[in-house]
């Protein structure tokens, strides 16, 4: 299995308070052809790893530590390369199809965009380009003059998929994709994302709170509070065999399909007092 | 009415909207919110209405409590109609139907102290003396597992799931017989919304509140239902008991939207 992304001791912290870390000494790698999902409250860091990695932090906060991609340190390099790699090598889709979208464009100029800035494609060469991009996420080709408001919900995080895998990246994350999504649009779209991994033998960073989407795509599972990875493995060994309470008490908390199980909120106040290392 | 363990009934409710379309907007479509809807809710219990969004869940929600006005049907409340009651009775009806909104972020008055904003109700209403109310008021708010001294405190400076139990405070207050909860905990993570929900139930049991639970999570359902509602496109596809409908779903709509659930492969 080859190795894509490593990182290592990652701390991502305010500017203006520097002792106030908001991911705290973060490791670990993905590899391609895996889906690897972080899980956690609001809060616990997942979306600001996911920045790191882009490279799109907001210029209040400071990140210190490693992200290799492809052997190159991420945090070493300046603007000007970064933007060769993002959207070109590695891809992102945001949590909201309805705004990441520009509304004034059509969506084929918006996919053609990305294709221009990293290949160059122009012209027939670029339109055909589309038309078999939208095909593969399931969207009929004529509709790349249409805007988005003339897509549906589903319809638009299709799109948003198509841009992402355009210049066929190694890297592809995805900030909780489908969260705004009815559930049966939700399930289509995590089918698509599956199958586009495997096709292409991408890594997947899948960034969600539903332990229920964790379990239908995860192979392995990173569980963070707090700011820190407070369990991690393969999704088997996390949500089959959980070893950190803060692990076991959030599992506590999902509702199950069956009605069985007796919900229990997360005490707090025993992971503290227990001096579990949060 | 018959059945008198029956408190809030809609019958064959029927609400369109027209949209203007065509390429000028000099075309019209007509949109069915609800199709000649029915439902009743038991005393004490909950009934969930489930669907996908534009299924009509919400603007039955908004029909039953009056807040929209429906082209046809009825909504009997106790008996009553309430369609039938003037203003001011209606008002008073209204302290009796209560509603839990989706989004704590927007449903909160920025500008208002949180003991002004669960205060209001009883305000509008005329109940007790200022004393009386901030006494109510500090009271309900323990209930909901706050302090009270967070009268004096501003929205923003509780978390989301902090809120939702303010929108739970202001709602039962008044001491309502049906609540309606539009989504609760669909903005809420997974550990807070486990705390809401076990805080709903409670105060169900206390209070013996009935609910008409709105959602999209089919999870949820389960856990806090009695009897659910299936709907799609304004009308109602499938109706009755929860667990019957979950292990034996008649409609084909109602299998889709169970198969769906993520976590079952």
């Amino acid at each position: 299995m080859t190795e894509i992304l490593s990182i290592e001791h990652l701390n991502v912290g305010l500017k203006k308070e520097p002792a106030r870390l908001l991911v705290k000494d973060s490791s670990f790698k993905l590899s391609a052809g895996k889906t690897t999902c972080i899980v956690g409250e609001s809060g616990s860091g997942k979306s600001l790893t996911a920045l790191t990695i882009m490279g799109l932090l907001s210029n209040q906060l400071v990140a210190s530590g490693h992200v290799f991609f492809n052997g190159v340190d991420l945090t070493t390099i300046d603007n000007k390369a970064m933007r060769k790699i993002r959207g070109a090598q590695i891809g992102m889709i945001f949590q909201e199809p309805m705004t990441s979208l520009n509304p004034v464009l059509t969506v084929g100029f918006q996919i053609g965009e990305v294709l221009t800035a990293h290949k160059g494609l122009k012209g027939d060469a670029l339109k055909s380009k589309i038309a078999t991009l939208l095909t593969q996420v399931g969207i009929p080709a004529e509709r790349a003059n249409s805007y988005p408001d003339e897509l549906s919900g589903g319809q638009r995080q299709r799109v948003m998929v198509a841009m992402s895998i355009a210049c066929e990246p190694a890297l592809l994350i995805a900030d909780e994709p489908t969260t705004a999504l009815d559930v049966t649009v939700q399930a289509q779209i995590l089918t698509l994302l599956d199958e586009l991994k495997s096709r292409m033998k991408m890594a997947m960073l899948f960034i969600t709170h539903d332990f229920g989407v964790v379990s239908d795509i995860a192979d392995d599972v990173i569980v963070m509070f707090k700011g820190e990875i407070v369990e991690a493995g393969s999704k088997k060994q996390v949500l089959g065999n959980p070893q950190h309470p803060y692990t076991k008490a959030l599992l506590d908390c999902v509702p199950d399909v069956a009605g069985k199980k007796v919900l229990k909120p997360i005490d707090y106040a025993w992971l503290k007092t227990n001096e579990v290392p949060v | 009415m018959q059945d008198a363990s029956i408190i809030l009934e809609a019958r064959h409710l029927v609400k369109q909207y027209k949209q203007r379309s065509g390429s000028f907007g000099f075309g019209q479509t007509t949109i069915n919110a609800l199709d000649d809807v029915s439902i009743n809710l038991k005393k004490g219990s909950t009934l969930a209405v489930v669907g996908e969004s534009g299924s009509g869940k919400s603007t039955l929600a908004r029909c039953l409590l009056q807040l929209h006005p429906f082209d046809s049907g009825e909504v009997l409340f106790q008996g009553q109609s309430l369609a039938k009651l003037d203003s001011k009775a209606l008002r008073k009806a209204r302290k009796n139907l209560q509603m839990v909104f989706q989004d704590p972020f927007a449903s909160l008055n920025p500008r208002m102290r949180v003991g002004d904003i669960v205060a209001e109700g009883l305000l509008v209403h005329g109940l007790g003396n200022t004393n009386e109310r901030l006494q109510k008021v500090q009271q309900m708010l323990e209930r909901v597992g706050l302090h009270a001294d967070d009268v004096k405190k501003y929205p923003h400076q509780f978390s989301g799931g902090q809120r939702q139990r303010i929108g739970i405070a202001r709602a039962l207050v008044l001491e309502p017989e049906v609540v309606v909860c539009d989504e609760p905990v669909s903005a809420l993570d997974v550990s807070v919304q486990a705390q809401i929900l076990l805080l709903l139930k409670t105060l169900q049991k206390e209070m013996k509140l009935s609910y008409i639970f709105i959602t999209h999570d089919l999870r949820v359902v389960r856990h806090v239902a009695d009897e659910m509602v299936v709907m799609n496109k304004g009308k109602i596809v499938e109706q009755g008991d929860v667990n019957t409908i979950y292990q034996s779903p008649q409609q084909s709509y109602t299998k889709d939207l169970l198969k769906a659930i993520p976590g079952q492969k």
